[in-house]
C-alpha cells in the first residue's frame, strides 16, 4: 500500500519536470509533429476498423432487443447513437489507445531508460523528462479527441451500413434515429472526456518507462503496468467526469 | 583537472563506492580500472552528476560540481562528453542527427554552420559515409565512433568514456583507444575512462587508478603497474595464464 503512495509521489515530481520550461522550443514543435504520426496517425486503422464492427454490432443486437411494434424502428438508430457517443468512442476506445499506445511509450521510454540513453541526454544538459514525454502529451491530447470523434461517425456509418446490407431495418428509420434527440453536450463531454484519457495514458505510461531499471524483461514488465495502471486509471475517471459533465 | 574527495555513495543501504579520493590531470587520459562490479560505472556517473554523492565533493576545475544549483550544473553540462557503454545513441535518430542534437539545443548557430560542424566530427571519426545511417544499422565499432562524435560536438573541455571497448575485437579496441587518446592530446581535455581491459592500460594508461569493492587500493601510470607489489592489482593485472607467464619471466 505504501508503494503505490510512494509511486503517486514520484508520478507527480516526474510530472514537475515534465512541465518546467522547455530548452528550446523549435525542437519541441519538430518532436511534438513527430509524435502525432507515430501515436495518433498511426492508430487510426485500428480505431476505424474496431469502430466500424462495433456500430453493426450494437445496431444487430438493438434491432433484436428492440423488437416490438409498440417501439419504433428509428430507436435502433439513436441506441447506436447513444453508445458510441457516450461510451464506445471514448472511454472503450481509450482502453484500447491504452493497450496500443500506452504500452509502446513505456516499452520505448524503458528501453531508453536501460540503454542509458536518457542519461546520454541528461549529460547533454536536457531536461530529458520534458523532451521525451511532453511532447508524446501534446500530441496525443490533440490528436486522440480527433480519433473519438472520427470513430464516432465511423461507429454510426457501420449500424448504417448493416441495415442496408442485412435489411433488418429500413436505412431511412436508421438515420432519422441518429437525428433524433440530438444533443451537443454529449459530443463535447465525449471529446473532453477522451482529451483527460490521453493525458491518463500518456503520462502514466511514461512514468513506468521512465523509471525502468534492469533489463528487457523489466521493461516487459514496464508496459504491461502500463496498460494496466492507465486502464484502471481512466475507468476511475470516467466515473468521476460523468458525474461532473452529465449530472 | 578533475578533482574528488571522500566520495561515498551507497544503495539502499550497500556501500558501493567508499572513500574515494582522486585527481585527474588535464590533457591526459586518465583510466579508472577493476573488476565488472567495482563501482567503475557509479563513480564515473557520481563525477558528471548522474548519481548524487552521499558525501565528498566534486572539483571541476576551479568549480565546486557538487555545491551547484541544478541550472548552474547545466552550464557546466555543455562541457562534458560522456561516451556510454552500449554508445547510447538515440534508436529513432540517424547518426547525423544524433551528432547534430547537442548544436540544435544549446547553440544558435545557422543550418550550414551546424552541418559543417557535424561533418568535421563525423569525418574525424571516421564515418562521414555513415551519417544516414540509423544505430541498429552499425556494428559495435561504429556505434562507439559515433559516440565519440556526438560527444566531441560541443568541444567538452571533459570526457568521460565508460568501457569505450567493451564488446571489441582486440584491433577496433585498439583503434578507438587511440582515437581517445589523440582527441584528448588535440583539444587538451581531461579524459577519465573506465576500463578493464589491460591493452588498453598497456596503451594509453597515463594515470591510471585501481579501484577494487567500491575502495581506492592503488594509483600510478602504466609503466609503474607492471612493478605494483599491491596483491589485489597483480591479480587483476596478471589475470591471464599468458600474462602470469610473462610476469614469472620479468
Ligand atoms: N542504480 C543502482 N542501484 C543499485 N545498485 C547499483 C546501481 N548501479 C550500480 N549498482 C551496484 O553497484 C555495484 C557497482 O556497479 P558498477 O559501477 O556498474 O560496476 P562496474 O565496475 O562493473 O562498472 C554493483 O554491485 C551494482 O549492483
Ligand atoms: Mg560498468
Amino acid at each position: 500500500m505504501f508503494k503505490i503512495f510512494e509511486a503517486i509521489g514520484r508520478y507527480f515530481i516526474l510530472m514537475g519536470k515534465v512541465f518546467s520550461r522547455p530548452e528550446k522550443w523549435s525542437i519541441y514543435w519538430r518532436r511534438t509533429l513527430d509524435e502525432v504520426e507515430a501515436l495518433g496517425i498511426n492508430s487510426i486503422p485500428l480505431t476505424a476498423i474496431i469502430s466500424v464492427f462495433i456500430g453493426a454490432v450494437i445496431t444487430l443486437q438493438m434491432s433484436i432487443s428492440l423488437e416490438s411494434p409498440f417501439i419504433p424502428q428509428y430507436m435502433i438508430g439513436y441506441a447506436t447513437k447513444e453508445t458510441m457517443i457516450l461510451e464506445f468512442s471514448s472511454t472503450v476506445v481509450a482502453i484500447i489507445l491504452a493497450g496500443k499506445v500506452g504500452s509502446n511509450i513505456a516499452s520505448e521510454i524503458g528501453t531508453m531508460r536501460i540503454t542509458e540513453q536518457i542519461d546520454a541526454l541528461e549529460i547533454m544538459g536536457i531536461n530529458s523528462a520534458a523532451y521525451l514525454i511532453l511532447p508524446k502529451i501534446i500530441a496525443t491530447m490533440f490528436f486522440f479527441p480527433l480519433l473519438a470523434a472520427s470513430s464516432m461517425i465511423i461507429g454510426m456509418a457501420g449500424g448504417y451500413l448493416i441495415a442496408v446490407f442485412t435489411g433488418i431495418m429500413i436505412p431511412d428509420d436508421y438515420i432519422e434515429g441518429l437525428r433524433y434527440c440530438y444533443v451537443p453536450w454529449e459530443i463535447a463531454y465525449s471529446l473532453i472526456k477522451m482529451t483527460v484519457f490521453a493525458y491518463i495514458i500518456t503520462s502514466i505510461s511514461a512514468f513506468c518507462g521512465y523509471y525502468a531499471k534492469g533489463n528487457s524483461l523489466e521493461v516487459g514488465r514496464a508496459s504491461t503496468q502500463a496498460v494496466v495502471a492507465s486502464s484502471i486509471t481512466i475507468m476511475i475517471f470516467n466515473l468521476i467526469l460523468t458525474q461532473i459533465l452529465l449530472t | 583537472m578533475i578533482k574528488c574527495h571522500n566520495i561515498f555513495k551507497s544503495f539502499d543501504g550497500r556501500t558501493v563506492l567508499d572513500d574515494i579520493s582522486v585527481e585527474f590531470e588535464t590533457g591526459k587520459t586518465n583510466l579508472i580500472i577493476g573488476r565488472s562490479g567495482s563501482g567503475k560505472t557509479v563513480l564515473l556517473k557520481t563525477l558528471v552528476g548522474l548519481h548524487t554523492p552521499d558525501s565528498g565533493s566534486i572539483h571541476f576545475d576551479d568549480v565546486c560540481y557538487t555545491e551547484l544549483s541544478f541550472e548552474e550544473r547545466k552550464r557546466i553540462r555543455k562541457d562534458i562528453g560522456m561516451i556510454f557503454q552500449g554508445g547510447a545513441l538515440i534508436d529513432s535518430s540517424t547518426v547525423y542527427e544524433n551528432v547534430r542534437l547537442p548544436l540544435d539545443l544549446f547553440t544558435n548557430q545557422s543550418a550550414a554552420e551546424k552541418d559543417e560542424r557535424v561533418r568535421f566530427c563525423l569525418e574525424r571519426v571516421e564515418l562521414s559515409h555513415a551519417g544516414h545511417l540509423y544505430p541498429s544499422e552499425l556494428s559495435g565499432g561504429m556505434i562507439k565512433r559515433a559516440a565519440i562524435a556526438r560527444a566531441i560536438v560541443l568541444n567538452p573541455k571533459y570526457l568521460f568514456c565508460d568501457e569505450p571497448n567493451s564488446g571489441l575485437d582486440p584491433q577496433t579496441s585498439i583503434v578507438i583507444d587511440n582515437l581517445i587518446h589523440d582527441i584528448t592530446v588535440e583539444y587538451n581535455i581531461t579524459t577519465i575512462i573506465n576500463t578493464h581491459d589491460m591493452n588498453s592500460v598497456m596503451e594509453i594508461g597515463e594515470k591510471i587508478v585501481y579501484i577494487h569493492q567500491g575502495k581506492k587500493w592503488w594509483e600510478g601510470n602504466k609503466d609503474e603497474i607492471l612493478h605494483a607489489d599491491n596483491k589485489e592489482l597483480n591479480d587483476f593485472v596478471f589475470a591471464s595464464a599468458m600474462a602470469k607467464r610473462a610476469k614469472m619471466s620479468l
